[in-house]
C-alpha cells in the first residue's frame, strides 16, 4: 500500500526524521555465483551525515553501493533507506536515492536537458523543466544545456551525472568514485556541489580511492577488504596510517 | 578461523544430493538408480520381445512395428519439455537453482528424443506415405519443437553458468511450451488447403495396445534414469565450482 | 490506482519519446530496415518469379518474408542504446515497473516496423499489382507486426545479453512466431484473393498477441533485472 502512495506523482517523498537512520545493513551477503563478494556487512548512517566508503579494488564497494541501490539483490542480509526495505519496497528506494556509478547515467545522443527532462517525467515529477534549468545552472552547464552529452567533457558529462542524480531531491545519494577521470578543476568544482548538498542535510555516501580526501570529507568511515568490514567509526578516529596498516600489503589505492 | 568463517554456501540447496544426503532416504538415494536401471533394462528387454514378437504382424508388414519406438519416444520429448516448462517456473518463482538444474537436464534428454522422434517418423513416413516428409501439423510442429529447444540449449551455452544465463532460459523454457499448441493449431489450420493422405487410425489390436503400453512405460523408466543422470552430472559441476570459488576466495 | 495507472502512462510515453529521439538523431536503424525489407522483395521476384499466375499464392509470403527480415535487423537494435555503456542501470534505477520499459521498448519497436511496412506495401501493391492497398490491410499489418514484436522485444533483451546476439536473436524469434506468419500470410491472401477456408487466421493471431503480450511483459523483469 504504501508503495503506491509512493508512486504517486503528486506526493513528495519527505526525507526521514534527522534522529532516524537513514541507511541500515544488517548482515549484508553477495554471491556472484558462489564466489562472495561481501560478507555479513553491517552498518547504519544517521541523517545528513557522509560516510566514506574505502577499500581497496575488489574489495565490494561497489556491490555495496549496487545493492543500495536496489540494482542488485542481496543473497542473505537485508537492506533498508528510510525505513523501506531495498528488496521489497524497491520502487519507494529508487525514489528516495540519487546514485551516481561508473556508467554514465545519462543518454549520450540527448542534450543536456532534454536527459533531466526525460528523468523528471520518469520520477513523474510535475516541475520537471524549472528543476532541470536550476540544476544547469548551479552545475554551470547553462551554455552545453542543448548540447548533445556525445560532445561534454568528462567533467561537464560528470556534473550532468550529479544534476540528474540530485534531480529529484533525493534523501541519500550514493557516488561510485565520483572523482575518477576528472581534472584538478573538475574536482574542486564538484566537491564544492557536494559540501553544498551535504551542508543542506544530504545524507551521503561515497567511494574513493583518494584516502586521504576520502577521511577529511567524511564523517564516518567504513573500510572494506575482501568484502568484510575491518573499519566502521568516526572519520576523526581514523588516520592515514591506520589505513594503511588495514590496507595491509594489499594492491589499490593512491595513498 | 577460515573453516568458521567461511560463508553459509554449504546449504541444502547446493550441495550435492542436497536433502537426500542424509537420514533414511540414503538407501533410497544410493540404490535407487540402480533399481531404476535395472527396471530400465528390463524393460528394455520385454519392450523388444513385445513389439517383435508378441504382437501381431500387421497387414502392412513389419515396419509397422516402427510404432513401437516411435510412440515412446515423441511421448518423451514431450514430457521432458512439459518438465521443462514446470521446472522453468518454480525456478523463477523458488530462485533454487536446483530447478534451473531440472531444467537445463530435462531440456538435454527432450531435445535428444525429439531428434529420435523425427528420425523414426520419417523412416515411418518414407514407408507408408512414400515421402521422407510430409507437412502434416504433428510432424512439422515437433520439427518447431526441435528448433526452440535448439534455440534453448545454444542460448544455455552462450550464457554459461551465470545467473542471467538461466533466468533467461527460464524465461524460454516458458514461452516455448506455451508456444507449441498454438503452433500445432496454426499448421493444422493451414493444412486444410493442402490435404494430406489421413492416417484413418483403425482400432488397434488389443495386443498392440499390450506391446504399445509396455514400451512407453519403459521408455519413461529410461527418461527418468538419463535426467536423474544428467542432474547429478550438473550438480557435480556446481559443486566443483563451488569449491574452486572457496579456494581461490581464501 | 489511477495515479499510478497514470505514471506507467507517463513513463511509458517518456521512454518512447526518448528512444524515438535518439533514433531521429543517430537513424541507426530505420533507413536500414526500410532498405532491407524492399530489397528482400526484389530479391524474392527473381528467386520466384512473381509476375506469373501464381503469384497470389507467393507473393503474400514473399511480403511477410520481407517484414520479418527486416524485423530482426531493428528488433536486434533495441536495447543497443540502452547498452550502449554495458548495462541498463541507467532506466533501472528509475522507480518505473518493469512491464514499463517492456512497453515502452515494444511501442519502439511497433513503430520502427510500422513506418518500413508504411513504405513497403504500397510499393508491394504497385510492383506485382495486387489490390491489397485496402483497410482490410491495415488490422493484418498491426496485428502481425503487434506479435512479431511482443515475442521479439522480450527476446532481444535476452539476445542482447549474450555474446552471439546476431546469431542468436532469429534462433529465438523464428520459431516462435511461425503462428503469426502462418497467419498473416493467409489473411493477406485471402484479402487478395478470397479463397473462404473458413478459417479465422485474424482470430489466431489475436489470440497468439493477446498470450505473448501478457506473458512476455511478465517474464521482462526476470530478464532485465538481477
Amino acid at each position: 500500500m504504501s508503495a503506491q502512495t509512493f508512486s504517486s506523482p503528486d506526493i513528495a517523498v519527505t526525507p526521514a526524521p534527522a534522529s532516524q537512520a537513514v541507511v541500515t545493513a544488517a548482515s549484508l551477503t553477495k554471491r556472484y555465483g558462489l564466489r562472495p563478494v561481501l560478507r555479513n556487512v553491517s552498518f547504519s548512517l544517521a541523517s545528513g551525515k557522509t560516510l566514506a566508503l574505502l577499500g581497496p579494488n575488489g574489495a565490494g564497494k561497489t556491490t555495496l553501493l549496487r545493492l543500495l541501490a536496489t540494482l542488485a539483490k542481496p543473497s542473505a542480509g537485508e537492506a533498508t533507506i528510510c525505513g523501506f526495505d531495498v528488496v521489497a519496497d524497491a520502487n519507494v528506494v529508487r525514489r528516495l536515492i540519487g546514485y551516481v556509478g561508473h556508467q554514465p547515467p545519462v543518454y549520450d545522443d540527448l542534450t543536456g536537458r532534454e536527459n533531466l527532462l526525460f528523468f523528471a517525467r520518469m520520477y513523474g515529477l510535475p516541475d520537471g523543466p524549472a528543476r532541470a534549468q536550476l540544476l544547469l545552472e548551479r552545475v554551470g552547464l547553462r551554455a552545453k544545456a542543448n548540447d548533445r552529452v556525445r560532445t561534454y567533457s568528462r567533467g561537464q558529462a560528470q556534473r550532468l551525472a550529479l544534476a540528474r542524480g540530485l534531480l529529484h531531491h533525493p534523501a541519500l545519494l550514493l557516488l561510485d568514485e565520483p572523482d575518477t577521470g576528472l581534472d584538478d578543476d573538475a574536482i574542486e568544482l564538484l566537491h564544492e556541489l557536494l559540501q553544498e548538498r551535504q551542508m543542506a542535510g544530504l545524507t551521503t555516501i561515497f567511494t574513493t580511492h583518494q584516502l586521504e580526501r576520502g577521511i577529511q570529507q567524511s564523517d564516518e568511515t567504513l573500510v572494506l577488504l575482501g568484502g568484510r568490514v575491518v573499519f566502521a567509526g568516526a572519520s576523526s578516529a581514523l588516520t592515514l596510517a591506520d589505513l594503511r596498516r588495514l590496507y595491509g600489503g594489499q594492491a589499490g589505492g593512491t595513498l | 578461523m577460515r573453516v568458521a568463517s567461511s560463508p553459509p554456501v554449504t546449504s541444502a540447496g547446493s550441495s550435492p544430493g542436497g536433502i537426500l544426503s542424509s537420514g533414511w532416504f540414503r538407501p533410497v538415494r544410493q540404490y535407487g538408480e540402480y533399481v531404476l536401471g535395472g527396471a530400465t533394462v528390463i524393460g528394455m528387454l520385454v519392450t523388444i520381445w513385445a513389439a517383435l514378437i508378441y504382437s501381431p504382424r500387421e497387414v502392412n508388414g513389419d515396419f509397422q512395428r516402427i510404432v513401437y519406438v516411435h510412440v515412446p519416444v515423441a511421448w518423451v520429448a514431450f514430457l521432458a519439455f512439459f518438465v521443462v516448462f514446470c521446472a522453468s517456473i518454480l525456478f523463477l518463482w523458488r530462485k533454487d537453482e536446483r530447478w534451473d538444474r531440472l531444467a537445463w537436464a530435462s531440456a538435454e534428454v527432450g531435445v535428444i528424443f525429439t531428434t529420435l522422434t523425427l528420425i523414426t517418423g520419417s523412416l515411418w513416413g518414407k514407408a507408408f506415405w512414400g515421402a521422407w516428409w510430409v507437412w502434416d501439423a504433428r510432424l512439422t510442429t515437433t520439427l518447431i519443437l526441435w528448433f526452440i529447444y535448439v534455440a534453448y540449449l545454444l542460448l544455455r551455452s552462450y550464457t554459461g553458468r551465470s545467473p542471467s544465463g538461466a533466468r533467461a532460459a527460464a524465461v524460454l523454457g516458458i514461452i516455448g511450451f506455451i508456444d507449441v499448441p498454438i503452433v500445432y493449431e496454426s499448421v493444422n489450420w493451414w493444412n486444410t488447403l493442402h490435404p494430406q493422405q489421413l492416417v484413418v487410425e483403425d482400432q488397434l489390436p488389443a495386443q498392440m495396445l499390450v506391446a504399445l503400453l509396455i514400451a512407453v512405460v519403459t521408455f519413461t523408466l529410461l527418461f527418468a534414469f538419463l535426467l536423474i543422470q544428467l542432474y547429478k552430472l550438473y550438480t557435480l559441476k556446481a559443486a566443483a565450482e563451488e569449491l574452486r570459488a572457496r579456494v581461490e576466495s581464501e | 490506482m489511477m495515479a499510478s495507472l497514470q505514471l506507467f502512462w507517463q513513463q511509458t510515453l517518456a521512454m518512447l519519446w526518448k528512444d524515438i529521439r535518439c533514433e531521429l538523431r543517430t537513424r541507426q536503424v530505420w533507413g536500414g530496415m526500410a532498405l532491407f525489407a524492399l530489397l528482400v522483395l526484389v530479391v524474392f521476384n527473381f528467386a520466384f518469379d512473381l509476375r506469373v499466375n501464381d503469384k497470389v499464392a507467393v507473393a503474400p509470403g514473399a511480403l511477410w518474408i520481407a517484414f520479418v527480415f527486416a524485423s530482426i535487423l531493428g528488433l536486434g537494435r533495441t536495447f543497443a542504446a540502452e547498452l550502449e555503456h554495458g548495462s541498463m542501470d541507467r532506466l533501472l534505477i528509475c522507480p518505473v515497473d518493469r512491464k514499463a520499459i517492456y512497453c515502452a521498448k515494444l511501442l519502439g519497436n511497433m513503430a520502427f516496423i510500422g513506418v518500413v511496412e508504411i513504405i513497403a506495401v504500397p510499393l508491394f501493391a504497385a510492383a506485382y499489382d495486387l489490390p491489397v492497398l485496402t483497410l482490410g490491410i491495415i488490422p493484418i499489418v498491426l496485428l502481425g507486426t503487434l506479435g512479431i514484436a511482443a515475442i521479439g522485444t522480450l527476446f532481444s533483451a535476452i539476445a542482447s545479453n549474450t555474446r552471439a546476439r546476431e546469431v542468436l536473436l532469429p534462433l529465438l524469434v523464428f520459431p516462435l512466431i511461425i503462428p503469426v506468419v502462418i497467419g498473416a500470410v493467409r489473411a493477406t491472401q485471402e484479402l487478395v484473393s478470397p479463397v473462404g477456408d473458413g478459417v479465422p487466421w485474424l482470430g489466431l493471431i489475436i489470440a497468439f498477441d493477446v498470450i505473448f503480450l501478457s506473458v512476455s511483459a511478465v517474464m521482462f523483469q526476470y530478464v532485465v533485472e538481477e
